[in-house]
């Protein structure tokens, strides 16, 4: 079946972690645009959601560091960081090993995918499922791309990895919905942590919006680095998302800096019948 | 240095509880098997968290060593810049790109480029959170 949903979201771990030091009011509206994606979802008959996530050195080490990997097992356990400290309890989400073979095998026509069957969702998959499913009642199939190790995968290919997502969804005759969680602006867990460019990530919004391919692919990551951080090197989820809408425009639902949850919380989707 | 090694033992730390228990127990026994310098070895044996940062540990990877020694989150910010303001800039890995600047540098230098919203400093002074008053070991 075609895709039947794709959108993007933060994933910061003090969003729920940090949960009290927020101003409520912006807070509240906050949780209640992640509200709204998980209704969207729910509407879109979704029957397996794919997340392609930018996670940090829970599962993939300099060791052996895959630019894309994909989970392929029937159930994932999170959070692999402190429930307390997270702000999430221990969770086993459901997956779908079958359906993550058959997607993974056609990524693999255009895109080197490493595979794992064994995966432990930190928080930049935890979170948002934590308002997204949060009765883990939908198969997860994780998708992974290095944003923190670099040498990083180019944007391009992180382009090539969302069209190859898109491609494989759609040849599933399961209702796929995919959603990239990172980004975008910020320096997390440094001495920076807080500090959000809010002009920076209203732009990129912006050209995401548009899905202008040319635009999103011309960044570079020392200029990221410096005007966005290297939180912001997480923007290929959000590339590669826009990759898999296929040129469709987008909407931005939700953006508000929230120094505290150390990133400028944004909720966003496309709009695939468009 | 061995920055490899330092993140290694700390990735490893981070996800495996039995490592975590046998850390506890005895902090050098563990560490014998890395690659590590002494000044690495008595980073994180102490743990200076500012230290850990100035050689370049990723903050992804830290947070989660400060969190088991029950550095609350303020703090452990604070300790960073301590770090670099007492050794110096961050000697490798992604922090050293461009080189860490510091919070107000940086903030100075992208509102000069742009109106960035760098309000970091609503971090310094969160009001008080129980779960995170454990004090730190």
């Amino acid at each position: 079946m075609p895709l039947v949903y794709a959108g993007v979201c933060s994933h910061a771990p003090g969003i729920t972690g940090r949960a009290d030091r927020a101003d409520p009011e912006v807070r509240d509206a906050f949780y209640a645009a992640y509200r709204g994606m998980r209704e969207a979802i729910a509407r879109s008959g979704a029957e397996a959601l794919i997340v392609v996530a930018a996670e940090h050195f829970a599962n993939f080490f300099m060791d052996n560091m895959p630019a894309f990997a994909m989970g392929m097992a029937d159930f994932y356990d999170g959070p692999i960081e402190d429930p307390g400290w997270l702000g999430i309890e221990p969770f086993r989400a459901p997956g779908h090993k079958d359906l993550s073979k058959r997607l993974i095998t056609e990524v693999m026509q255009t895109v080197d995918v490493a595979y794992a069957e064994e995966w432990r969702f930190d928080h930049g998959i935890a979170v948002p499922l934590h308002f997204l499913t949060p009765d883990f009642d939908l198969p997860i199939v994780p998708a992974n791309i290095n944003c923190q190790g670099p040498p990083l995968t180019p944007l391009h290919r992180a382009w090539a990895f969302g069209e190859a997502l898109r491609r494989a969804a759609d040849s599933v005759p399961e209702k796929v919905a995919l959603i990239g969680t990172g980004g975008i602006s910020h320096w997390p867990a440094t001495p920076d942590s807080g500090k959000i460019n809010e002009e920076w990530d209203r732009r990129f919004m912006d050209q995401w919006c548009r899905n202008d391919r040319q635009a999103l692919l011309a960044y570079d990551d020392l200029a990221v680095y410096a005007d966005a951080g290297q939180g912001g090197f997480e923007i290929r989820t959000y590339v590669a998302t826009a990759a898999a809408a296929g040129g469709a425009p987008g909407t931005v639902h939700f953006y508000a800096p929230i120094p505290i949850f150390s990133v400028g919380c944004t909720i966003a989707s496309f709009d695939l019948a468009a | 240095m061995s920055l490899y090694y330092v993140q290694k033992f700390l990735y490893q730390l981070n996800r495996e509880p039995e490592l975590q228990e046998r850390y506890r127990a005895d902090r050098r026994a563990v560490l014998e098997p890395y690659e590590l310098t002494h000044e690495e070895v008595e980073a994180l044996v102490e743990p200076d968290i500012g230290f850990l940062f100035h050689l370049g540990v990723n903050g992804q990877i830290l947070m989660h060593f400060a969190a088991l020694h029950h550095i609350e989150w303020a703090d452990y910010l604070q300790r960073m810049r301590d770090g670099v303001a007492e050794h110096g800039p961050v000697r490798e890995g992604v922090y050293a790109m461009t080189g860490y600047e510091g919070t107000e540098a940086h903030a100075e230098r992208l509102g000069h480029r742009t109106t960035a919203t760098a309000s970091s400093s609503s971090e310094s002074t969160p009001p008080d959170d129980p779960t995170t008053k454990k004090g730190s070991t």
